[in-house]
């Protein structure tokens, strides 16, 4: 068997280090805001030279980056865990102290609990989480079926009405800006749709003229979207880009610790 | 004289016209030949790459050539691959690192060409990135040697963001009107660096809630990033030392899944009826619903967000919207640390860089030069 240097260095960085920060850290109060700084320099820094650096302990399968990004599966696993129990503290608070809306948290809890229930035991029972081994659904996809995805369903068809209301906010010709806003969303939206053939329909010495306001619009409307819609969005792409890089260097040097809930001093 | 001339114009045109089709034929041969094997350069081992003199598609028994592999120390030839004659490489990706490979190339049963023994290795560093590392390296110096100016006490400007200058007036509100203060830090996890920056953005925005002694309300659809906004909010409120106004329901965890989340948040909204909403960090087709939720119920909205996609939902509903890169520069500027304001310059001097590289980049394609486009090209 063949030394993993990778393994070693994930676990002397991301164990040892740790423990030896947060042993230092109960004599030394300064040093415990340190040791999420320190792990957050070589979490940042690994992948970053796996970027560059091909060699099979650093970016190979078994790396330590690829097995980084696996850790971080793990450590959202358990972050689940305390995410559901503060649902179910949070949610028992309320009914206990019949805030407003209480009724709401005891059906979130019954749901939660029948659900996860059925999920569990389909898991421990061998029956399947979702479909039996004869393809019949199980109670738990029979819930999701017909409550969880028609509930989903309907807020995601919410969309179309909260876009509707927020282009009638947002295309009124208050100024030159939202004019020129306003100009450019109609000669795009009259591009994407036959309306002229639609208008055109009940008199055919009209189609052909309708025919060709729609061929122009619909490459007016190409271009407003690929030339100058596009440039704006590069440009908004490249600040993001520089942006969200200024950001990780400064959160790998410990310079930003907003995160942290600390400031820079602290 | 006159048919002297005309014999030795001809002669030298039917010069010419060899020399050119010898010229168009030379880049390849009748069968593929010089067959060279070595290790994949820049990667992790595990591949070798073959090359060959591509060969007239014509002149082969066969339109397609098949590689043959063979191993040390037996070299019993497998076949590996089939090609086309003229691709003139072929990377083997199933080579173990190490291990010693002979390749062949036959056409029609027949062997064109035999390779020399050859392994692959783990390399150090990857050729094909160079431009990258160097791009790197100068934005380093350029973040770098800003923050290293910002230490020394050189007053550095920066444009002012009207979202971010509203920050403490949209949480004054929410004292005035004893109301509380909600905040979505966007459904993605702390992997995604707009939601660190978003979790930056809520330290002083529970510093401020801290302060003012206003309520706050932090709901997350990530686990990991409602771990996150928790320390967070509990040390911002240790720092402005208020621990008594911390409670653990401000920083709640509602569901995974990112409909439920909006159902959730949304009726939230409606029924707590909050008077300063802040949705910063990645957003996706929920940020439209909580927006108009959060206008509707007439709350001072701030948002931020870096993906152009949903941008325009938060320009149209909000108040105030950090458009981009202002989201990554809100934390250094709301705490106005000089150190953190270097680091925006530094970004700002490299973006300069950036324009003049990209003008000149058009010019020289204008002009039918695409260096700069070859030596930008990342791979």
């Amino acid at each position: 068997m063949s030394f993993d240097f990778g393994r070693v260095a994930l676990f002397i960085f991301f164990f040892v280090v740790p423990v030896i920060g947060i042993a230092l850290g109960l004599r030394s109060p300064a040093m415990r805001s340190r040791i999420p700084i320190i792990t957050a320099f070589i979490a940042g820094m690994i992948p970053i030279l796996s970027l560059y650096i091909p060699k099979g302990f650093l970016s190979g399968p078994q790396g330590m980056s690829p097995r980084l990004d696996r850790w971080l599966i793990i450590v959202a696993g358990f972050a689940l865990l305390l995410g559901i129990v503060n649902v179910v503290q949070n949610n028992s608070r309320r009914i206990a102290r019949r805030d407003a809306g209480w009724a709401f948290s005891v059906v979130l809890l019954a749901g939660l609990l029948v659900t996860g229930s059925l999920g569990i035991w389909g898991a421990v029972s061998g029956e399947g989480i979702g479909f039996r081994a004869d393809g019949s659904t199980t109670p738990f996809k029979w819930i999701e079926d017909r409550f969880f995805q028609p509930l989903q369903s309907t807020i995601f068809s919410l969309l179309a009405f909260f876009m509707a209301s927020a282009a009638f906010r947002a295309f009124r010709a208050r100024n030159t800006e939202a004019t020129i806003l306003l100009v450019a969303a109609g000669l795009v939206m009259a591009g994407r749709v036959p309306l002229f053939e639609l208008l055109a329909a009940p008199f055919p010495a009209l189609q052909p003229s309708a025919a060709s306001v729609s061929l122009f619009l619909g490459g007016l409307t190409e271009w407003i979207m690929n030339i100058p819609n596009g440039a704006a969005q590069s440009g908004i792409i490249i600040g993001d880009a520089l942006g969200a890089a200024s950001m990780a260097i400064r959160v790998i040097l410990g310079i930003e610790r907003g995160y942290l809930g600390l400031g820079a001093g602290e | 004289m006159r048919w002297a001339t005309r014999f030795r114009l001809l002669a030298v045109l039917s010069a010419l016209a060899g020399s050119a089709a010898w010229a168009a034929t030379s880049s390849s041969a009748p069968v593929p030949a010089n067959l060279v094997a070595r290790d994949n350069p820049g990667d992790s081992g595990g591949a070798i790459l073959l090359t060959w003199t591509p060969a007239d598609s014509g002149s082969l028994p066969s339109d397609s050539i098949h590689i043959f592999r063979a191993e040390a120390p037996a070299f019993e030839w497998k076949q590996l691959a089939a090609t086309t004659p003229s691709a003139g490489r072929y990377v083997d990706q199933t080579a173990a690192a190490g291990h010693v490979y002979r390749y062949e190339l036959r056409s029609g049963g027949i062997s064109a060409a035999v390779s020399e023994p050859a392994s692959s290795r783990d390399n150090w560093f990857r050729n094909e990135r160079a431009n990258s590392l160097i791009a790197t390296i100068i934005f380093l110096i350029a973040v770098l040697g800003s923050i290293a100016m910002a230490r020394s006490g050189k007053p550095l400007f920066i444009r002012k963001i009207a979202g971010l200058n509203a920050v403490d007036e949209a949480i004054g509100r929410a004292t005035e009107t004893g109301k509380k203060v909600l905040y979505v830090p966007g459904i993605q996890s702390m992997d995604d660096i707009q939601t660190v920056a978003s979790v930056s953005v809520l330290g002083h925005v529970a510093r401020a809630t801290a302060r003012y002694g206003t309520d706050l309300d932090v709901a997350n659809r990530d686990p990991l990033t409602f771990a996150s906004a928790r320390e967070t909010v509990r040390s911002a409120y240790l720092a402005e030392g208020r621990p008594d106004l911390y409670r653990e329901e401000m920083v709640n965890y509602v569901t995974y899944d990112q409909f439920a989340f909006v159902a959730a948040v949304s009726a939230r909204m409606v029924r707590e009826r909050p008077a300063t909403i802040f949705l910063i960090g990645h957003f996706f087709a929920e940020s439209l619903i909580l927006a108009e939720t959060g206008q509707s119920v007439g709350a001072i909205q701030i948002a931020g967000q870096a993906d152009p996609t949903q941008l325009p939902f938060f320009v149209a509903t909000c108040d105030y919207t950090l458009i981009g890169e202002e989201l990554f520069a809100a934390s250094a500027y709301l705490s106005r640390e000089p150190v953190l304001l270097g680091s925006i310059r530094g970004q700002d001097i490299f973006k300069a860089l950036c324009l003049i590289v990209g003008i000149v980049g058009i010019v020289m394609a204008s002009f039918g030069n695409n260096w700069v486009a070859q030596v930008l090209l990342t791979r």
